[in-house]
């Protein structure tokens, strides 16, 4: 296995009026190629600003984040599928998917057909030609995330990308994303909050302590795939789900204390 | 039902307080003395029978019912006009009737006005005779005598050439911070100033003071900083999400400019056009009233100056017109420009 994401010791402070704060401090992290990462940790952790800092729209105060690239050279390093959807409203749901195709020269029918193929394979097939505010929020984020598939880059980060939908749609979207994943076998960043959705879906899962954000401990998440909904009812997943739990209270306990 | 039937006899109710208010009115010739009174209080019984009237309308028909209120009561409110003033309360050489204003706008429309030798639409019936005996010279005259054309032609050059250049400048000043902080309190500054201050100065910078030059430019520097002002407000506006996500997707400086930065300001950017145009219409009126030989605003003051009232108001009903009929153009634009805006309005 290559070794695909390698952060060291990875800081982001901030200066405030009493002085330096670290939203996260001596952050390490290897993910190998084709694995799919879920960071959790309370909220505040800076688990966010690190996804920021792996796809370069912030830089970290110090420390070193390497992506390797793959054999390709144009396949960009990474693409970010936001929480807060970020599709353009001006452009149709064909035009947002096939956003990054462009910005890197592809010809229009090629962009078009990869935009159209993963426009379907999140079930947006019917939708192609709308625009955004036409669409419900759970297929907006279906949007965002066909966007940054059609892209292909080497790395996914996902940051927080169902945290804004309804339970049931959220459901909807875990059983799709694990399908696509089992399909592509990308490597993926994974930012939540939800402990079950992070055993759901991942490999591994990466537990983070709150001020400062950095590494507390990580879970190898080994319940055979092809997983779906029917995976949440197994002994196995709530074993899983437990130990976490357990290893994250206090963390959890610490944060709100921190902020009251 | 025992409620509705409550309803019916309050509206009754109110409707024979509106009709007895009026016969005693009427009766005791109240209206000479006390005009203003009189249509106050007719106001409000109108304003009351129309809400409760809304009452026994079933909800399916409220928008129907709203569609006919729109309508009805402004055609009541020109009626009543036209009533007063046949009765002698409403003198008619300062408020001519809307009727006479009508036949007004008509005459003006069809006549030459051989002292000035202006039209109003320069006599667009007349072009196949005058092309066939002068040429495009002489349908270019028939143009040129035409008081709408003079208007229309001073607003729209003026606001192309206020608008692009503030569209311009006002997207620098919103990417750039410095340019910003260089030039804000300027902007600032001159946006209070009122445009029609300048053009003594423009008629004095400009070779031919009384052409059409120093006109525009007023024109064109009211719509400049509108344009402007906003333009920099929608730049700076755009949601920082979408900026992060072109950059992330590879966009490179153009790119995120044509495809991220411009489509995002465009709303606000449009709020300006719409502000700018309105002023552009203030600002040719006045002009026209202060130095034009041609023109809406001057043909409104002319007949001002030889007292030919019901002409005057023709003269107001042309500039709404106008107004209404540019800000239907700017708006089809918009819908061109924006498409994914089309209907969203009506869905949030």
């Amino acid at each position: 296995m290559t070794k695909k994401i390698v952060a060291e010791n990875v800081c982001k402070m901030f200066t405030s009026t009493n002085g330096p704060i670290y939203a996260v401090k001596d952050f390490n992290l290897t993910v190998d190629e084709g694995r799919f990462v879920s960071i959790v940790g309370p909220s505040g952790c800076g688990k966010s600003t690190f996804l920021r800092m792996l796809a370069g729209l912030i830089r970290p105060s110090s420390g070193k984040i390497v992506i390797t690239p793959g054999a390709d050279p144009h396949k960009p390093l990474n693409n970010v599928v936001f929480q807060e959807y970020a599709i353009f409203p001006w452009k149709t749901v064909l035009d947002n998917v096939a956003f990054g195709l462009q910005m890197r020269g592809v010809p229009l029918k090629e962009r078009k057909a990869i935009a159209l193929d993963w426009i379907e394979r999140v079930g947006l097939a019917k939708f192609a030609n709308y625009y955004p505010h036409q669409i419900s929020g759970g297929m907006k984020q279906r949007v965002s995330i066909a966007r940054a598939l059609a892209n292909d880059p080497e790395v996914l980060l996902m940051d927080e990308p169902l945290g804004a939908l309804d339970a049931q749609t959220r459901n909807i979207l875990q059983e799709q994303l694990l399908k696509i994943w089992e399909e592509t076998r990308k490597t993926v960043i994974y930012i939540t909050h939800s402990i079950e959705e992070a055993v759901l879906l991942s490999d591994q899962v990466i537990l983070m302590t709150a001020h400062p954000g950095t590494y507390k401990t990580s879970f190898d998440i080994t319940i055979p795939r092809p997983r779906d909904l029917k995976t949440t009812g197994t002994p196995e997943f709530a074993a899983l789900s437990y130990a976490i739990w357990e290893s994250l209270r206090s963390e959890v306990v610490a944060a709100m204390e921190a902020q009251s | 039902m025992k409620n509705k039937l409550n309803c019916t006899q309050q509206v009754l109710a109110w409707a024979g307080g509106l009709i007895v208010f009026n016969v005693i009115y009427l009766a005791f010739r109240l209206w000479f003395a006390y005009f203003l009174i009189g249509v106050l209080v007719n106001f409000i019984l109108i304003v009351i029978l129309a809400d409760q009237g809304a009452k026994l309308v079933p909800t399916h028909r409220r928008h129907t019912y709203e569609r006919a209120l729109a309508v009805l009561f402004p055609v009541l409110l020109l009626l009543g006009w036209e009533a007063t003033v046949n009765a002698g309360i409403l003198n008619p050489r300062w408020f001519p009737p809307p009727s006479k204003i009508l036949s007004a706008l008509w005459d003006i429309t069809i006549s030459y006005d051989k002292f000035n030798k202006t039209s109003l639409l320069g006599r667009p019936w007349l072009i196949p005779e005058v092309y066939a005996n002068k040429g495009f010279e002489g349908v270019k005259a028939l143009f040129e005598e035409s008081h709408l054309w003079a208007t229309l032609y001073r607003v729209f050059v003026g606001f192309i050439i206020g608008s692009v250049p503030g569209i311009l400048l006002g997207v620098v000043m919103g990417m750039s911070r410095a340019v910003r902080a260089m030039l804000d309190s300027i902007l600032s500054a001159v946006y209070v100033l009122p445009k029609i201050a300048i053009f003594p100065i423009m008629m004095l910078v400009f070779a031919d003071p009384f052409g059409e030059g120093p006109k525009i430019a007023v024109i064109a520097i009211s719509a400049f900083f509108l344009v402007t002002i906003n333009t920099m407000a929608g730049v700076a506006g755009v949601d920082p999400v979408y900026l992060e996500a072109g950059r992330n997707y590879g966009a490179n400086p153009w790119q995120m400019f044509r495809h991220v930065i411009i489509p995002g300001a465009l709303p606000v950017i449009f709020s300006g056009l719409r502000l700018a145009l309105g002023t552009a219409l203030i600002v040719v009126v006045a002009i026209e009233f202060v130095r034009a030989r041609k023109g809406i605003g001057f043909l409104t003051l002319y007949y001002w100056e030889v007292m030919v009232p019901e002409k005057m108001y023709a003269g107001l009903v042309l500039v709404m017109l106008l107004g209404v009929i540019l800000t239907a153009g700017l708006q089809w634009f918009e819908s061109l420009v924006m498409p994914w805006q089309r209907g969203r309005s009506t869905n949030n």
